[in-house]
């Protein structure tokens, strides 16, 4: 368990310094932000954004970027149709806006390389951002940390990072890459065989990670668990809908 | 401070006013839980009342649900910002629980268990004087897995990762002890309407 800390998670001031396109859905924001504390890989921040007559709104959304000290984080934020806070991002926010935000927030769904591994990341959709961070974090700090990641999208084009992690996958030794797609071509969701190809290309994970709706991540950890994985080893995070 | 271009779609007048501070309105009943849902059989089903390491009193399933009944219909608010109007519960309150045990809280504070090995600490007055309940049915059916069935703490007042799912016992405690988020920076107390989230809130 990270060290927890006693002082209050203040608000503060960070500055859109870049927006890229990743996916026709999925955003990709470089905030500056110094935190007073250390994050760790696989935390989010809390955004809150204020209306001229006081109105706020709040949403969480996971780190990206992999711990470091360059004053910065990633976002990759989805456009919902009829959010508030995300469509907001994608249709108004601009480089140079200021946003408030706190963090870095989350002391369960968190790997540090001291964790080590056998380390098993499970996501779905945009459910694959705070397993980005871990799997940079990983490369960085602990390459030999053997890791096996599960991505699930409905189709092709929606694969956040995807030619990262094809390039990873093809220059880091002990990293293993399973691309799923649901909708396309001979599309098939997560099932028994798949699981089982994972582990037995992987081994039996000391740690597992899975995250995205709370459909994915529910079928996700029962087919972990039918797969004979202790449930103490398997660590969730959901995003909603 | 203002969020340039922001005007946010606000919720009607009514909905506001029973939206505590940063919370949004869901029609949906989303999940918030650090592992898989457990397997929970009914036969091997106990409830326990514990001092310390000391038990108290044990229930199996059937004489848990033979136990007075108690039902409670309100909002609930998750620190992951949704709320959710009027839901419906049915359990056993807790002050029907220490009468079912024959005794009073013999401490002022206690931390809920899971079976997931899941804590969440709480004092007895926010549990004390109907307030409180282990609830084993949400809208008129069993409540399912994923939403902390068989049965669950239901503290509505506070936010609801107070209210632990697929409890097993409740531990009186000396003093206030951390539970599972507490311990990670999440508030000691979690009073929605104070808006304490988190430790310094
Ligand atoms: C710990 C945590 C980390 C998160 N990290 C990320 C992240 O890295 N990237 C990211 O894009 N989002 C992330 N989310 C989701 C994010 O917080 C918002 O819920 C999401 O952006 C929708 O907010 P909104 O204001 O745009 O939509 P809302 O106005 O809240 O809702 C609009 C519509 O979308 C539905 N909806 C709400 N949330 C979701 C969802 N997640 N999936 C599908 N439908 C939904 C609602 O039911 C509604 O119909 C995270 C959530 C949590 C709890």
């Amino acid at each position: 368990m990270i060290e927890p800390d006693a002082r209050p998670l203040a608000w503060q001031r960070a500055t859109i310094l870049a927006i890229t396109p990743v996916t026709p859905r999925v955003r990709s924001y470089r905030l500056g932000v110094a935190f007073d504390r250390p994050a760790h890989a696989g935390q989010h921040v809390d955004l809150r954004l204020t209306a001229p007559d006081g109105y706020q709104a709040q949403r969480s959304y996971s780190i990206a970027s992999a711990p470091d000290d360059s004053g910065t984080i990633e976002l990759l934020i989805e456009g919902l149709s009829d959010g508030e806070v995300s469509v907001f991002f994608e249709e108004v926010a601009a480089v140079g806006d200021e946003i408030e935000l706190r963090g870095p927030i989350g002391g369960s769904f968190v790997w540090v390389p001291e964790d080590g591994g056998p380390l098993l990341l499970v996501g779905g959709g945009s459910g694959i951002v705070p397993l980005l961070a871990m799997l940079r974090h990983r490369a960085a700090a602990a390459p030999d940390v053997r890791s096996l990641l599960i991505y699930s999208v409905r189709e092709g084009a929606e694969a956040i990072a995807r030619e990262e992690l094809l390039d990873r996958a093809r220059d880091e030794p002990g990293f293993d890459l399973m691309l799923n797609v649901t909708r396309e071509g001979g599309g098939r969701r997560l099932d028994a065989a798949l699981m089982a190809e994972a582990l037995d290309r992987l081994g039996t994970p000391r740690h597992v990670y899975a995250c995205g709706s709370n459909a994915f991540v529910e079928a996700a950890s029962n087919l972990l668990l039918d797969a004979g994985l202790a449930p103490g080893t398997i660590r969730t995070e959901r995003f909603g809908g | 401070m203002v969020t340039r271009g922001f005007t946010g779609r606000r919720p009607p007048e009514a909905t506001r006013e029973r939206l505590p501070p940063g919370q949004y309105l869901t029609e949906d009943f989303p999940v918030l839980q650090l592992g898989p849902t457990p397997r929970i059989d009914l036969d091997r089903w106990r409830f326990t009342l514990r001092e310390g390491s000391r038990p108290l009193k044990t229930w199996t399933w059937a004489e848990f649900e033979a136990l007075p009944r108690t039902t409670w219909s309100g909002d609930i608010h998750c620190v992951t910002k949704w709320s959710k109007f009027d839901t419906a519960w049915e359990g056993v309150s807790f002050d029907d629980i220490l009468a079912a045990a024959g005794i009073a809280a013999p401490t002022g504070f206690l931390l809920a268990e899971g079976y997931d090995d899941y804590t969440t600490n709480l004092p007895v007055a926010d549990l004390a004087g109907a307030k409180a309940m282990v609830a084993t049915r949400y809208a008129g059916a069993p409540i399912t897995p994923d939403h902390g069935g068989p049965a669950r703490l239901l503290v509505p007042h506070l936010y609801f990762w107070k209210s632990a799912k697929w409890v097993k016992g409740l531990r009186f405690t000396q003093r206030d002890e951390a539970g599972f988020w507490e311990l990670r920076g999440y508030h000691m107390y979690g009073d929605p309407w104070r808006e304490q989230r988190f430790t310094g809130d």
